[in-house]
């Protein structure tokens, strides 16, 4: 192995060949300050053009200074971080950048959690020595995220997320000079490009230009209203990231905090998500068997590999690139969708009121599920299924807007009967949970014997894809998983060339799965945060007593006294749904 | 923006063209450039088709085509006139000659007439400096050009089409 000996900061280093200044610089504790840099490690996702300039050291002997993001080391070389003209230079670049950029910190929505702003405030910036011309575009809303393009600092983060790891392709950086900005092409807004709302754009923006939709106010209104009953539900992966707002260590569990939240905030049911995400199991895995079943009895009509449907953005998705392959994703609805079905028909009838008083809130790691809600599939006479859905980000907002102590709650139970729910749900949350998931319950519905094991590590990682062969009692079922659309096209594209070995995938549009998701607390560039959120689903859903969705006795009642079976007439009514060609 | 449908033949020859550069993304600029020579300019729609013949996003394309001052997604007209606006051109008046088209024609810099005729652009130097300033109209370069030529000129291109429609005629 080639190694390369060098000096940063007067330590001796060595590394090997091809490794960065930056990186080796942070291999012995050394931080260089980066703007528009950004690595998560294990998931193969790097942003280094080099173009902040925040990141310059001096080095001996070389006439200008080096960026040290995008500078492989080399022999002898002697680095300093911080002489004084590297910091003169971080200064005046990070002087140049603020000189065009609105200077409204103090109302900002990522104020507190904006890159520049911090990174301003480590480099010392007091004043602002250059005045001149400041660039201005049109702001642009879609159903899910804000472009606000006078705040973007052209880091191209977005960008690479967008057409690298997402291969969605919106996102480009168009014209030049002063007037570059990053857009869709031709300029047109979000809402009428191929834009997924998958929100890692959002995930990694560095500032306030990419935010989603703030609908806190529209919460908060409903929840004052006293003729309307407000519940609401959380999705899997919110619990196992909330805590990093109220300042817990990244991947610890705050499920009943974030209950007792809930119902302090003034939610008339706390609901969970979780429990719907049984009940997609239940579909889904049904639709599974029955695919399966008439595939193994020699059925050539019968469409496989059957993919997951429980990612809006991932629906979005293969509805712009892949609409020809629209008859193969279940047709089960999301879990979102499910349990907004399923409380404005079932529980509002319990509670014997009209769906128009019920006001179904879902909290989300995700920025999709608010354009997934707006869908006109999910409406009965215009009244949407589920009202309005938040982030986890939008969550922690309205928890301090309303004066709640979270550190100091107790940890509090869901309520009955849509709050229920098992091992196998809350792994939704994580690539390769859902159909771990699905595995649980379709073995032990196809053999009728129990599982003789429940983890099933083959599945899981953070691989971009992974595939495992599971034996379904002498059946081997060929499982693929992709998570990041950049992946997921890959797979496709083997179904599209007729390749695909698999009969079942699982698809997750954010690298991590919704532990990743655009609508999470800040990672900034962290990729351990995911690592850790993920080990917590897993530890949730072993402490679980009931650990397998078909066990879950509300879903059981559920059927028993309202749905009938899986996949019978009304679950198709309620829990199903189609797929659109959105190419015109 | 209004839409524009692409004739069979059009589409053929985007085809081609990026069949020409093997469908490869990183000819992505050689493809522009030989498409705008073949229909002059660069609409959306033709944007749409290259981006699919490459495998690369639309937005990309379009990137690239706003970001190099060559490309153009207006029409050029039949006589496209470029005024150089270089240093030595720039000092001895074709700020005038510029404003002066402008005032013939009735348009603004990146800009045709509605019959299509001329199109008005600025370019940075010809390499004609000795003869500044300098205008092109097509492949034709004039010299030492003075705003109160510019009538006369245009009106020689005026005529000479209509002197070939008649011909045609």
């Amino acid at each position: 192995m080639d190694v390369i000996n060098l000096v940063i900061d007067n330590k001796p280093v060595v590394v090997k060949k091809g490794t960065t200044i930056l990186e080796a610089a942070k291999g012995i504790g050394i931080h260089i300050p980066t703007l528009c840099y950004m690595k998560l490690d294990d998931l193969n996702i790097e942003n280094k053009p080099g173009g902040c300039r925040i990141c310059v050291v001096e080095v001996d002997g070389r006439r200008n200074l080096a960026p040290a993001c995008c500078t492989d080391v080399s022999e002898g070389m002697n680095v300093n971080t911080h002489s004084i003209r590297a910091i003169n230079a971080r200064r005046t670049v990070m002087e140049l950048i603020l000189s065009d950029h609105p200077a409204d910190c103090l109302i900002c929505a990522k104020s507190g959690n904006c890159d520049l702003q911090n990174m301003a405030h480590n480099l010392g910036i007091r004043k602002i020595h250059y005045q001149g011309e400041q660039s201005h575009y049109r702001e642009d809303t879609s159903p899910a995220i804000i472009r606000e393009v006078d705040k973007c600092i052209m880091c191209r983060r977005c960008e690479m997320m967008c057409n690298e790891v997402q291969t969605v392709g919106v996102l480009s950086a168009i014209n030049r000079g002063f007037n570059s900005v990053v857009a869709p092409a031709f300029e047109m807004n979000l809402d009428h490009s191929v834009c997924t709302y998958c929100g890692q754009c959002v995930a990694v923006c560095p500032t306030g230009a990419l935010t989603e939709v703030d609908e806190t106010g529209k919460v908060v209104r409903a929840l004052s209203d006293s003729a309307k009953t407000v519940i609401v539900q959380t999705a899997p992966a919110v619990r196992a990231a909330l805590g990093e707002e109220f300042g817990y260590e990244a991947g610890t569990l705050v499920t009943g905090k974030l209950v007792a939240a809930l119902r302090r905030l003034g939610f008339d049911y706390v609901f969970d998500t979780d429990f719907a995400a049984d009940l997609t199991i239940m579909e889904e895995g049904t639709e599974m068997l029955n695919r399966l079943g008439r595939h193994l009895a020699g059925d050539k009509e019968v469409k496989l590999p059957i993919l997951t449907s429980c990612c809006p953005a991932w629906v979005k998705f293969f509805e712009h690139h892949f609409p020809d392959m629209k008859e193969i994703p279940s047709t089960a609805r999301s879990p979102q969708q499910m349990f907004g079905s399923i409380a404005k028909t079932y529980f509002a009838d319990k509670l014997g009121i009209k769906r128009e008083d019920l006001v179904v809130v879902s909290i989300m790691p995700c920025v999709a599920k608010k354009y997934e809600c707006g869908r006109d599939e999910f409406k009965v006479n215009n009244n949407p299924d589920v009202d309005f859905a938040l982030t986890t980000r939008e969550l922690a907002a309205l928890i301090k807007i309303s004066n709640i102590n979270f550190r100091t709650l107790p940890n509090e139970e869901y309520d009955n009967p849509l709050g229920e729910s098992t091992g196998a749900a809350v792994i939704f949350g994580t690539t390769g949970g859902v159909i771990e998931a699905a595995v649980r319950t379709a073995y032990e519905l196809h053999t009728k014997k129990e599982l003789p094991r429940l983890n099933f590590d083959e599945l899981r990682g953070m691989e971009g894809i992974r595939k495992a062969t599971i034996d379904f009692d002498g059946t081997p079922i060929n499982i693929g998983i992709a998570h990041g659309l950049g992946n997921a096209r890959k797979l496709l594209e083997e179904i599209q060339a007729g390749k695909s070995e698999f009969h079942a995938i699982e698809i997750m549009s954010c690298p991590g799965g919704c532990i990743g998701g655009g609508g999470q607390p800040y990672h900034h560039g962290n990729a351990e945060i995911l690592k850790k959120r993920q080990r917590a689903i897993y530890q949730e859903d072993t402490k679980k007593s009931i650990r397998k969705s078909h066990e879950n006795p509300y879903i059981i009642q559920l059927y028993k006294e309202f749905l009938g079976k899986p996949m019978s007439e009304k679950a198709h009514h309620l829990l199903h749904t189609a797929y659109f060609d959105r190419t015109e | 923006m209004p839409k524009i449908k692409l004739s069979e033949n059009t589409v053929q020859t985007i085809k081609s063209v990026c069949a020409e550069f093997d469908n490869k993304e990183s000819e992505l600029i050689n493809v522009l450039h030989k498409v705008q020579g073949k229909l002059g300019y660069l609409p959306a729609e033709v944007q749409e088709v290259i981006a699919k013949g490459l495998n690369t996003s639309v937005a990309r394309v379009y990137g690239v085509v706003t970001f190099y001052s060559y490309f153009t997604m207006i029409p050029r007209g039949e006589f496209p006139i470029s005024i150089c606006m270089g240093t030595a051109c720039y000092v001895r008046g074709a700020e005038q000659v510029l404003g002066e088209f402008k005032r013939q024609l009735k348009v603004e810099v990146g800009e045709s007439t509605p019959d299509g005729k001329f199109s008005l652009n600025c370019l940075r130097c010809v390499g004609a400096c000795g003869l500044a300033p300098v205008v092109t109209i097509g492949e034709k370069v004039f010299g030492r050009v003075a705003p109160t030529q510019v009538k006369e000129i245009i009106a020689e291109y005026r005529q000479g089409c209509a002197s070939e429609n008649a011909k045609s005629a």
